[in-house]
């Protein structure tokens, strides 16, 4: 009885097709990921002949040459200030104004809630010139702070609609008991709400992070100096130098994805939670 | 986790709640008329709501205001706008053929996301929602695209596709075929960047849909069962229709992400070739901000914006009325 359950499972054709399906999907995935990490130790000779395989001879120099280069660190330093900027002054600005719409009732909450939710609906590019032209009135120009403000600008709805969210589920007893305590509304969010939220803002932040991390428009519009740019700005450039140099610029592309791909693993968990929430109650 | 055991520990210190207070809002409420004046309600709006109100207000909304204003004259942005020509942007927009391209394309990307992307996505999440040894990995190898940068994305892809080194020219040569240049021709180029949003953007679709099969009342399905349902009807008839608000989600992302599109086109194709990939953003990127023409830009972004917020209200109304 047991044997033949076993053995008819085993010639189950579903389960040989699923697995065939998902063999396929998986290598359509993978293979461009995994020739693009490869591809930058062969030499441009070998990649021609070579572009699935392991590699023949290691090319370390390819990597080497990027890891020594300033250029590369100078790209992910600036990438790492705008994102760090963005991150703290969304997790600021957002916190605050969610605990407002969350534990404060005043005339008028819901319309401003609603005005500002209206970022959800429509692109930054919409605005790209007017934005660029108040970044530059306001001095604001080649700075990364006029690169930070408007992403901080355009995150802001759907990171209030998370916070808030999240704030209106912690029971109202605790701020009840706090207010009859004498405790001021601003003291309770910094020592009660701010703790007790750490997991929403580890999720808004590492949205925020990501969004910031691989953003190009608005850098592109932003800046002019080649210090100031972020990496997907950077490695444009190097691409547009090393044109058909792929060796190099499939290396400097896995160097550049590999921050990212580390964020991913450690903070996935934050990712797709932050996701699937803003998505499935949003 | 630790949110509850707070809430716990704290709910220790509040009176226990008693039969007349039937909802904790009414509750907040009076507590809110008792104490609204000591505690300094004013001062805390007045901290808490501005940053996020002037920062939303000066970069948000002021610009699309703006947009429409300059969307009036014919300026390149020095100076103060003079030249008013009213409608005549637009006109120029609708008249351009490269306009009527990059609409089609966005219609297009429209088209494969919902067809192919979601069907797909929704396969994979059907397949990948039980926990079996690789189920996880296979996840997490599915949703990492979406994680990557779209400029990366991109350049990968465009080594993918290079006619001389690329992974698709050597299969090419492998039969002994002549390799396609898929980004250099107008009659391939979109054809090619259609692959990449298929391979970029399915994973995020499949998480939607995989969160939603696990937040799913497991006893609805085993009674399908139990009533003797086989596997496909209970798909088609218990399975499918409690992912409806999820499907819709899912296919209103699809639209939004796709009127959006732009990082991805540009490392690939930058629009071309003779502006045969280009998307509305990217049109207005090559269009109106490279060459600073502020009033004919203006005019595709606030086409843009009026297409998706007519979009979003439209679909709210009709698709998602109970969410």
């Amino acid at each position: 009885m047991n044997n033949s359950a076993v053995a008819s499972r085993g010639f189950d054709p579903a389960i040989l097709y699923k697995a065939l399906f998902l063999t396929i999907v998986a290598l359509f995935v993978a293979t461009p990921l995994i020739a693009t990490v490869l591809g930058g130790f062969k030499s441009l000779g070998e990649l021609r002949t070579n572009p699935f395989g392991l590699p023949k001879v290691w090319e370390w120099r390819n990597y080497a040459d990027i890891l020594f280069s300033w250029r590369y660190w100078e790209l992910l330093r600036n990438s790492l200030i705008i994102s760090t900027l963005s991150v703290a002054l969304t997790l600021i600005t957002a916190s605050m104004a969610a605990f407002a719409f969350a534990h404060i009732r005043f005339f008028g909450s819901s319309m401003l809630l609603n005005y500002l939710t209206m970022g959800l609906l429509f692109p930054a590019a919409t605005a790209i010139l007017p934005l660029f032209i108040r970044v530059r009135d306001l001095g604001l120009l080649d700075s990364y702070f006029g690169v930070v403000l408007p992403q901080v600008a355009f995150s802001l709805a759907m990171s209030i609609l998370l916070l808030r969210r999240f704030f209106k589920d912690l029971p109202y007893e605790l701020l009840e008991a706090a207010l009859v305590d004498g405790c001021s509304y601003i003291a309770y969010f910094r020592h009660v709400t701010l703790p007790l939220s750490r997991p929403i803002l580890a999720t808004v932040g590492t949205i925020a992070f990501v969004h910031s991390w691989n953003a190009y428009l608005v850098p592109l519009v932003m800046l002019n100096t080649d210090a100031l740019y972020p990496w997907p700005l950077g490695i444009m450039v190097y691409q547009g130098e090393y044109s058909s140099e792929w060796s190099l610029i499939l290396a400097f592309i896995t160097l550049t994805i590999l921050p990212t791909v580390l964020l991913f693993l450690l903070a996935q968990k934050h990712i797709v939670a932050g996701l699937t929430a803003g998505a499935v109650k949003g | 986790m630790s949110v509850q055991r707070d809430a716990v520990i704290a709910s220790n210190f509040s009176p226990p709640p008693s039969a007349a207070e039937t909802s904790s809002e009414k509750k907040f409420a009076s507590s809110f008329a008792r104490h609204s004046l000591r505690d300094g309600k004013l001062a805390a709006l007045l901290l808490f709501l501005p940053p996020a109100l002037l920062l939303f207000t000066i970069f948000v909304v002021l610009p699309i205001g703006e947009a429409a204003w300059y969307s009036g004259f014919n300026w390149n942005g020095f100076g103060r706008p003079t030249n008013w020509i009213g409608l005549d942007n637009y006109r120029f927009v609708f008249d351009s053929r490269a306009f009527g391209l990059a609409f089609r394309n966005n219609i297009l990307i429209i088209i494969v996301s919902l067809l192919v992307q979601l069907p797909l996505a929704l396969t994979l999440a059907l397949m990948l929602a039980d926990k079996f040894r690789g189920a996880v990995a296979l996840r997490m190898l599915f949703f990492l695209p979406y994680v990557l940068a779209e400029i990366a994305t991109g350049l990968i892809f465009s080594f993918v596709y290079d006619g001389d080194y690329g992974l698709l020219a050597t299969v090419y040569r492998w039969f002994g075929a002549e390799a396609p240049h898929l980004l250099a021709s107008p009659q391939t180029s979109m054809f090619a960047i259609l692959i990449v949003i298929v391979w970029k953007y399915f994973g995020f679709h499949m998480m939607l849909f995989i969160a939603a099969l696990q937040g799913m009342d497991r006893n609805l399905i085993e009674a399908a069962y139990i009533d003797g349902a086989t596997r496909t009807q209970s798909l088609r008839y218990v399975v499918i229709p409690l992912l409806y608000p999820t499907i819709r989600l899912s296919v209103f992302f699809a639209v939004v992400g796709s009127f959006q599109l732009f990082d991805l086109v540009m490392p690939l194709t930058r629009g071309g070739p003779a502006d045969s990939s280009n998307t509305m953003v990217s049109f207005l990127y090559n269009f109106g901000v490279t060459r600073m023409r502020v009033g004919f830009g203006s005019a595709v972004g606030v086409i843009l914006f009026v297409i998706c917020v007519t979009f979003a209200i439209t679909y709210k109304r009709w698709f998602m009325r109970d969410e």
